[in-house]
């Protein structure tokens, strides 16, 4: 059991830290949650900051200890978060890395470090949630193309995205899991309409996509045809066991400063919400250590994709931010109804953190049947 | 940065295991069910294992280890659901003569007025005048009250630490219980553990069990107050919810004086008790939070 560093990370967070200190004071104001476009840029031009200063790749190549050292001091110095580049810095991006040829991660992988290119994920359907496997948007061979049709739903940032990781099925005769092909289509392409979607909290987060004969180049395609599936479990690793990590930081800061408003507000005197308080205060700590247990794991297998143990800090993780907010509203008081108030909003996408990348039902079913061994039902 | 066990600790907790495995199997709990004591003979052998002088420094006679060491020990000692005042004998280790090696069993008086094994116990620290004993919830753990404890300052931490570490130990002790039985009891022509209702419970414990895990085993590497907290509020919440949960997935069989189950429940309430309990952690944690600490 150790949790110090090497001599070498703490050169890295002292590094890190000092170009914080710099860089930060020089970002532009933060856009409005609406302006996609502008929001766009905000993110393009804070990863392409990171780019020049070295720190592109923290998510890909650097030691598990290392990205979170980056968690932590981004976090503390309030640096701005991955926004639209979520998809291909976090899943698509290490995706490609592990299972893309050369000449694909030349292609891709590049431009998403250099903050020039934004990713979607056209995973779920309109019949195909957390049945994946069921998905049906079709594609047929045609010389060195795939001719795509179909609907995808849920796609976040897909009004601003270049590129998506699409999902299709290139063999229907074949057992679902075997006739899925995992595709990399640009988002430009004929035949590709988007449809913003509002959500509960009001602005526009996700998108309906409907695909009309758009043809993919059989190069793009990550990973051999209906092979995948299996490259759909390494997204989905990604996506469930690193992506989410670095929000626990955010958490613990969001925390302090709630515990300082009940202070300020007089709530803190009210024992229950005091004790809740301290109980979110393990929680997030607790999280925290999580996270560096399974990069110690992640670590010792020599990198890579992590595995299901992200299924138990994504459960674990959903839910605590869940009540974070809830908490949130019993310092606010009444205040918590007004939408101009700090945590409000908040408090309403929180309420997609059980669902998007796998809803609670299906990481308890993933850690039963995984971690734990048992049986599936009939 | 790796907060797994070493391979020299794992060495050390699987050792641990087995002797308790052997000394204190299910044939002996159910002979220290029906016939409460504390067995000496046992407890000289934990000694002779180093078990309750593994923080003391080698000069002292100790084995020399840290915090990560014992709280690996508690564990396995919360999973075997060993009795007697472990974490009392272990701290008094190093000033009560004869705790380091077994011989002399020492208990004390919690903040909250409760003794454990007051009669069994060679040395008490604390002032237990005028102790009467109740009819302990927990068949395991004889109790007495003490009835207007001194006020005693803030309880040790490392106590506290090492009640976490138990209450792991039964934590991850009642997962392995339920998803044993959710595997071999068959219902409706299948593994119950088939069922939704009954695996999901499982994995509950089992997040429960791991992310307590995380926190306690980080606590034992900082030995920081606030971490400790943490360790102990999701250690007592991963074994209060952990054996209720097991014992629901047991059924009938769970509410029976026969099996196991109830020993895990009782103890791990027992221990929730100890060292200022739950409210205490609770009001260290947020007052860390507006400290700007946290
Ligand atoms: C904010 C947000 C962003 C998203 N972004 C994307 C994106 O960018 N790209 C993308 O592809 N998808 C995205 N999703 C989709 C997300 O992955 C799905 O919503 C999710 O997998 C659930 O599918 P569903 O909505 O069809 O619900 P359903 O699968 O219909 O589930 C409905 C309910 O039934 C339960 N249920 C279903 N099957 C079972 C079962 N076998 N056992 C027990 N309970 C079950 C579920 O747990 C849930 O409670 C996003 C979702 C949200 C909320």
């Amino acid at each position: 059991m150790d949790l110090t560093y090497t001599p070498q990370e703490e050169d890295f967070r002292a590094r890190l830290r000092e170009w914080l200190a710099e860089v930060l004071p020089t970002l532009p104001p933060k856009p409005s949650p609406d302006d996609w476009p502008a929001r766009r840029a905000y993110d393009l031009g804070w990863q392409r900051a990171l780019h020049d200063a070295g720190y592109a790749g923290v998510h890909w190549d650097a030691s598990p200890t290392t990205r979170l050292i980056f968690w932590e001091e981004t976090e503390r110095a309030g640096a701005p978060y991955v926004g639209a580049n979520f998809v291909g810095l976090l899943h698509a991006g290490p995706t490609i890395a592990t299972e893309g040829t050369p000449a694909q991660r030349e292609r891709w992988l590049p431009p998403i470090l250099r903050g020039e290119e934004v990713w979607c994920q056209g995973f779920s359907e309109p019949e195909a949630g957390s049945d994946l496997a069921s998905l049906r948007t079709r594609a047929r061979r045609d010389g060195d193309h795939y001719v795509v049709s179909g609907s995808k739903l849920w796609t976040s940032h897909a009004e601003v995205a270049d590129w998506c990781e699409l999902l299709v099925r290139t063999d229907s005769a074949a057992p679902r899991h075997r006739g899925i092909t995992w595709l990399a289509m640009p988002m430009d392409a004929p035949g590709v309409t988007v449809r913003p979607l509002r959500t509960l909290a009001g602005s526009a987060e996700f998108a309906e996509m409907f695909l009309d004969e758009v043809r993919v180049p059989v190069a793009d395609r990550v990973g051999a045809e209906n092979d995948g599936w299996r490259v759909t479990m390494v997204t989905l690793s990604f996506e469930r066991g690193t992506a989410f990590a670095g929000e626990v930081v955010a958490c613990r800061r969001v925390l302090g400063e709630l515990a300082r408003e009940a202070r300020a507000g007089g709530r803190w005197d009210d024992p229950a919400l005091r004790r809740r308080l301290g109980r979110l205060n393990a929680e997030f700590r607790a999280l925290w250590r999580l996270v560096q247990w399974n990069a110690g794991e992640t670590e010792t297998a020599g990198g890579g994709v992590p595995g299901v143990a992200g299924s138990v800090f994504k459960l674990r993780y959903s839910h605590a931010r869940q009540e974070l907010y809830d908490t949130a509203a019993a310092v606010l008081g009444p205040d918590c109804l007004d939408l101009d108030r700090p945590w409000v909003l908040d408090r309403l996408s929180s309420l997609s953190y059980t669902i998007a990348a796998g809803t609670s039902q299906i990481q308890r079913t993933i850690v039963g049947e995984r971690v734990l061994g048992l049986p599936k039902g009939r | 940065m790796r907060l797994h066990p070493t391979d020299d600790q794992r060495a050390l907790r699987d050792s641990l295991r087995r002797l308790l495995a052997r000394r204190f199997g299910a044939v002996a709990l159910r002979a220290a069910v029906a016939g409460p004591g504390l067995d000496r003979a046992l407890w000289r052998e934990l000694g002779a294992a180093g078990f309750f002088a593994l923080r003391l420094p080698e000069a002292d006679g100790g084995v020399g280890l840290g915090l990560p060491e014992a709280v690996l020990a508690f564990e396995e000692a919360g999973r075997a659901l060993l009795p007697g005042p472990l974490a009392a004998t272990c701290l008094a280790a190093g000033t009560v003569s004869g705790a380091a090696t077994g011989e002399t069993v020492v208990t004390a008086v919690d903040g909250g007025g409760l003794v454990e094994w007051l009669d069994a116990s060679d040395t008490v620290l604390g002032d237990a005048s005028g102790a009467v004993p109740l009819r302990s919830v927990d068949p395991l753990t004889p109790l007495h009250r003490v009835p207007a404890p001194a006020s005693v300052g803030p309880p040790d931490p490392v106590a506290v630490l090492l009640t976490a570490a138990e209450q792991l130990g039964t934590a991850a002790r009642v997962c392995e219980l339920a998803v044993q039985h959710a595997r071999a009891r068959k219902q409706f022509g299948q593994p119950i553990g088939a069922f939704q209702a009954v695996k999901h419970l499982c994995a509950d414990m089992l997040v429960r069990t791991e992310t307590a895990r995380a926190a306690v085993y980080a606590a034992a590497v900082t030995a920081g107050p606030a971490d400790i907290a943490a360790a102990r509020l999701l250690a007592d919440e991963a074994a209060g919810r952990g054996s209720r949960d097991c014992l629901q997935v047991h059924g009938g069989m769970g509410f029976t004086w026969e099996s196991e189950v109830h020993l895990h429940l009782k103890r791990a309430w027992v221990r929730s008790h100890r060292a200022g309990g739950v409210t205490e952690s609770e009001e260290l944690l947020a007052a860390d939070l507006v400290a700007g600490a946290g």
